[in-house]
C-alpha cells in the first residue's frame, strides 16, 4: 500500500533555512545540512527546499548550496525557487534534486510547464501554489515567495496546471503559513475534492492531531510541515507514530 | 578515469538523469563512479548504470544524439551487471508509449506502457512495497536478503510490461492494482522505483548490485 510522506521544509534565504509567518518575517532557524540531516535520520519521506528569495531577486537557488547539503541524503528532495527555463531544471537536477517546485515563472508563462513535463515527464515537474484567502470568497495565487499578488484564481490555476501536466502539486496556505493553528482545510478541500495528481500540503502543522485532521478531512498524499519540526516541538517519528497507531499507512525503516 | 584497484562504474549520462543523487549513493561503498557519455569509456566499464527521471522520447533521443544506443546494447551481452533506474529502466525495454510509439533498446522484451484508467492517482508517486513475483524469492539476484515488503521510493506514470514472465523480478500494489516494479535478465536489472532514494534499504540494493560486479 502506499504510504503517506511527512515532507519537512526547508525555505531558504542566502546560506540558512528560515521561517516566517504568513511568509514574512523570516527568521533564521539553523542550517540546511544540518537540517536536511537531522530530518533524514528521524525518517523524512523527503524533503521540500524552496528558495523564498530567489524569484524576487530573479536568479537561481544557489546549486553549490543545494549539492553540499543533498549529499549523504537518500530520499526525495524537491527544489523549488527561481526556476525558469529547463535549463535551470538540469541543474537542479544535477545537484540533487528530484523534482522541481515552479511558482512565479509558470504564471507568467504556463506554457513553460508543458514544455517541461515534455523534457523531464510529468513526475518530475511540481506545481508549487502560494494562496490566500480573498474577502470576497475563493483563493488568490500569490508569487515570489508569497509576496506579490496576482490576480489569478488558485482553484482554477491549479486546474490548468493539472492540464499542462504537472505531475503534482504543493499547496502552500499563506493565510496559516507560520502561525501554527493546523491545516487551511477549507482551502486544501476546494483543491484535494478535485486533483487526480498527488498533492503535498503546507502551512498551519502544529501538531500530531493537525496533522491526522487534514488526513481524515482531505486525504493529501503528503503532509509538509516547517516550524513543528524546526522549533523541536515534535518530531518526524513522533508524528508517524501518532499516524500509524491512527491506522494509516506510514513508512518505517527497519 | 578507469582504477585498476576498484570496480569502475559507469553512470550513462543520456541528459536527463537525477545524476547527483545517483552518483552519491553509488560512491557510498567506495568504488570508482563516473558519470559518462563516451562510447569507450562505458565499454571498459566493469558495470553501469542508466540513471531515471526523464520522458522516454527525451531518453531514446538523448542515446541517440551522443550515439549510445549501440554502446549500451552491446554493453547488455557481455555479462556485465547493468542497472536500470526508473527511465533507465523502462528504456531497457522492446517499446514505449510516451508521446507516440518509440522505440526502445530492445535488451528485454516488452513494453512500456501508462498506467491506463486505474482508481488511483497518476503519476504514483511515494513510497511502496515490492514483493517476489515468484515462490523463488529473491536468492541469488539484485535483492539477495531484501526483505519482501520493504517500501522504496517510486516516482513514475508509465510502468513495464514485459513479455515473458520470467524477466519479472518485482510486483508492487498501487490500490488494487498490480504491476511489475523490477525485471530481471541474467546481470541485467531494471527497477522502476529508485534505489538510491529508498533510504538506508535502498543503499543496501545498490550494495548488492556492487556485489554483482
Amino acid at each position: 500500500m502506499k504510504k503517506i510522506r511527512i515532507i519537512p521544509r526547508l525555505d531558504i534565504k542566502g546560506s540558512n533555512v528560515v521561517k516566517g509567518i504568513h511568509c514574512e518575517g523570516l527568521r533564521i532557524v539553523g542550517n540546511p545540512k544540518d537540517l536536511a540531516c537531522k530530518y533524514y535520520k528521524e525518517g523524512a519521506d523527503e524533503l521540500l527546499c524552496m528558495d523564498v528569495v530567489a524569484s524576487l531577486y530573479q536568479r537561481n537557488l544557489d546549486f553549490n548550496l543545494l549539492k553540499s547539503f543533498s549529499d549523504g541524503i537518500f530520499v526525495p528532495i524537491t527544489v523549488g525557487g527561481g526556476i525558469r527555463s529547463t535549463n535551470d531544471i538540469n541543474s537542479a537536477l544535477r545537484a540533487g534534486a528530484d523534482k522541481v517546485a515552479i511558482n512565479t515563472y509558470a504564471i507568467k508563462n504556463p506554457q513553460f510547464l508543458n514544455e517541461a513535463v515534455k523534457k523531464f515527464g510529468s513526475q518530475c515537474i511540481v506545481l508549487s501554489i502560494e494562496a490566500k484567502k480573498r474577502p470576497d470568497g475563493g483563493w488568490e495565487a500569490y508569487t515570489d515567495g508569497g509576496r506579490e499578488k496576482t490576480g489569478i484564481d488558485a482553484v482554477q490555476w491549479s486546474k490548468k496546471a493539472i492540464k499542462l501536466g504537472v505531475g503534482e502539486i504543493i499547496l502552500t496556505s499563506i493565510d496559516h503559513d507560520g502561525i501554527r493553528k493546523g491545516y487551511d482545510i477549507e482551502l486544501i478541500s476546494a483543491i484535494s475534492s478535485f486533483s487526480p495528481v498527488p498533492l503535498i500540503v503546507h502551512g498551519g502543522a502544529d501538531s500530531p492531531d493537525s496533522f491526522l485532521d487534514v488526513l481524515k478531512k482531505c486525504r493529501p498524499e503528503g503532509l509538509s510541515a516547517a516550524s513543528v519540526f524546526h522549533y523541536g516541538d515534535f518530531s518526524i517519528k513522533d508524528i508517524k507514530k501518532h499516524l500509524f497507531n491512527k491506522g494509516f499507512p506510514i513508512r518505517y525503516e527497519l | 578515469m578507469n582504477y585498476k584497484n576498484k570496480k569502475n562504474i559507469a553512470i550513462v549520462d543520456y541528459g536527463v538523469g537525477n545524476l547527483h543523487s545517483l552518483t552519491k549513493a553509488l560512491g557510498h561503498f567506495g568504488q570508482n563512479v563516473f558519470i559518462t557519455e563516451d562510447a569507450d569509456e562505458i565499454r571498459v566499464a566493469d558495470a553501469i548504470v542508466m540513471p531515471g527521471v526523464g520522458a522516454f522520447k527525451s531518453g531514446m533521443e538523448g542515446l541517440k544524439i551522443r550515439g549510445l544506443v549501440n554502446t549500451v546494447k552491446d554493453f547488455s551481452k557481455t555479462g556485465k551487471p547493468v542497472l536500470g533506474i526508473c527511465l533507465g529502466a523502462q528504456l531497457l525495454m522492446s517499446e514505449g508509449y510516451e508521446f507516440g510509439k518509440l522505440k526502445g533498446l530492445n535488451i528485454i522484451p516488452g513494453k512500456v506502457v501508462p498506467f491506463g484508467k486505474i482508481k488511483e492517482k497518476v503519476p504514483h508517486i511515494g513510497w511502496n512495497e515490492i514483493y517476489p513475483a515468484t515462490k523463488m524469492g529473491w536468492s541469488k539476484t539484485l535483492f539477495e536478503l531484501i526483505r519482501p515488503n520493504i517500501d522504496v521510493y517510486f516516482v513514475h506514470s508509465y510502468m513495464f510490461k514485459p513479455k515473458d514472465r520470467k524477466n519479472i523480478l518485482a510486483l508492487t500494489k498501487y490500490g488494487n492494482f498490480e504491476f511489475c516494479s523490477a525485471i530481471k535478465k541474467g546481470n541485467i536489472y531494471g527497477c522502476q522505483f529508485h534505489p538510491e532514494k529508498s533510504g538506508e534499504l535502498g543503499l543496501k540494493i545498490i550494495g548488492n548490485f556492487i556485489k554483482l560486479i
